[in-house]
């Protein structure tokens, strides 16, 4: 950290143990009164002489930036954190590389895509098959997805084939993978940005953004590859890709097929979808629940495209 | 001169609750000539660009002026309220750290962080990574596609 940084830090820390004391007498903070208390304590330190009025101004911008986490994350950022957490999956699994098959399923995904709520991010929609036959599939920040060949083996039909995919778009839809990153992890990178934001990044501030994008790529894989999302958020992508499914002209009801389809081959001591996902049946209880019956329906022209790529599945 | 102050002031607010500017946040962006993805693309606008926004549709903004020159509609999530500033060294820069108004473009997890990162992590490997990038189905093709099974209808 600069010394300019190091500066800024020991002064924000000052005034948040004056902004602590305060909290410590207003239980339930939250960040807007985080903000409040931050700035009443900015604005004693600079009654009492110990901060300047822009030192004072820095640092409650800069407690506005660390409250934030990771809604400040701009698409275009989020792209390059995307990138590197499908470069770290790809350390684990080989790509499928048949054209045809990585074609079509482009053709489905990016098709979904545009009947998301959020049809554009910063480098777009981008599908990739894995060569493997685990049940997994992995959804990037901005919309990297990789689909292992065996998720796909749980698909009938096209429709049920679009309803793996836009469960996936579900979660680039609504940030899960960035809401990953732990409570902190972005202060240090929000903060050099606040103070050396019109300069190019030197080396030891560099040393520390790295660092930041580096806990917060091991936050999203870990979450990824190992623990898995909540069970809230699993059954909020699965919500979303039921109206993806329904915008787009496909049959709801093809994602809780394709989970009974999962649902014979789920081995819960498999290290794949069965560790880091609800049971297909609690998924299946959830979209029933809410009115979405199973559905084998498609149309002839789907069918035959899909049944034209299934040997490479 | 009552009703003159009186329609200038009308035709203000009219002006600024009518029209107002975002700016690009995605890499490449399509205008279409109807607030849906299947129109017909009018023009594109790029990364950063600062736009003027008109009427709002089921997600969709229409865009009334770009640096291009093109008019369109957008989907909203191509578009933020906040400026976006391309290059350091500005003095706007310094405020967009709150993240409220401006956003940095090239800046935090960028291109930069992205080369440190791999010099660190040897094992790590973009050519699949930059090879999906380039899995784009033609915009006429998607649509194609689409109508060839039954859907976006």
């Amino acid at each position: 950290m600069s010394a300019k940084a190091r500066s800024m830090w020991m002064k924000t820390a000052w005034v948040g143990a004056v902004a602590a004391a305060f909290a410590a007498m207003w239980a339930g903070t939250g960040c807007e009164t985080m903000n409040q208390l931050t700035e009443l304590g900015t604005s004693i330190a600079v009654a009492t002489g110990d901060i300047t009025t822009n030192e004072a101004e820095s640092i409650n911008r800069t407690t506005r930036a660390v409250t934030k986490t990771f809604e400040d994350i701009t698409p275009e950022q989020e792209y390059y954190i995307g990138r590197t957490v499908a470069a770290t999956v790809l350390l684990g699994y080989k790509p499928q590389s048949t054209s045809a098959l990585n074609d079509y399923v482009n053709r489905v995904g990016q098709s979904l895509a545009q009947f998301s709520s959020r049809p554009e991010t910063f480098g777009g929609y981008h599908f990739l098959v894995l060569d493997s036959d685990d049940i997994n599939a992995f959804a990037a920040p901005g919309g990297l997805i990789l689909v292992t060949r065996g998720l796909l083996q749980c698909c009938s039909t096209e429709d049920e084939l679009a309803a793996v995919l836009a469960h996936e778009i579900g979660h680039v839809e609504k940030l899960h993978g960035l809401r990953a990153i732990k409570t902190g992890r972005l202060n240090s990178a929000l903060t050099i940005l606040a103070v050396e934001a019109g300069k190019n990044l030197g080396g030891e501030d560099l040393a520390e953004v790295t660092q930041a994008f580096d806990e917060s790529i091991n936050d999203i894989t870990t979450t990824l590859m190992n623990s898995g999302y909540s069970r809230r958020l699993e059954y909020e992508a699965d919500w979303a890709a039921v109206q993806i499914l329904r915008k787009t002209g496909y049959e709801p009801g093809a994602l809780v097929a394709m989970l009974e389809n999962m649902a014979q081959n789920w081995n819960p001591s498999r290290h794949d979808f069965a560790a880091t996902h609800p049971p297909p049946q609690d998924r299946i209880d959830q979209l029933r629940r809410r009115g979405v019956a199973s559905s084998k329906a498609t149309q002839a022209a789907r069918q035959k495209r899909f049944d034209a790529v299934r040997k490479w599945i | 001169m009552t009703k003159w102050i009186l329609m200038c002031a009308l035709a203000l607010a009219a002006t600024v609750a009518g029209a107002r500017e975002m700016s690009v946040q995605v890499r490449d962006g399509q205008l279409r000539n109807r607030a849906s993805f299947l129109g017909t693309v009018t023009g594109s606008v790029a990364y950063g660009d600062r736009v003027e926004v008109g009427r709002s549709q089921a997600g969709w903004l229409e865009v009334v002026r770009a640096p291009s020159g093109a008019t369109g509609w957008i989907h909203e999530s191509a578009l933020t309220p906040k400026r976006l500033v391309l290059g350091s060294g500005a003095d706007d820069a310094r405020i967009g750290a709150s993240g409220e108004e401006v956003a940095l473009a090239g800046k935090g997890f960028s291109k930069e962080v992205e080369a440190e990162y791999k010099k660190q992590n040897a094992k790590l490997d973009y050519k699949w990574v930059d090879r999906m990038l380039t899995f784009k189905i033609p915009d006429a093709e998607l649509v194609r596609f689409l109508r060839q099974g039954g859907l976006g209808q």
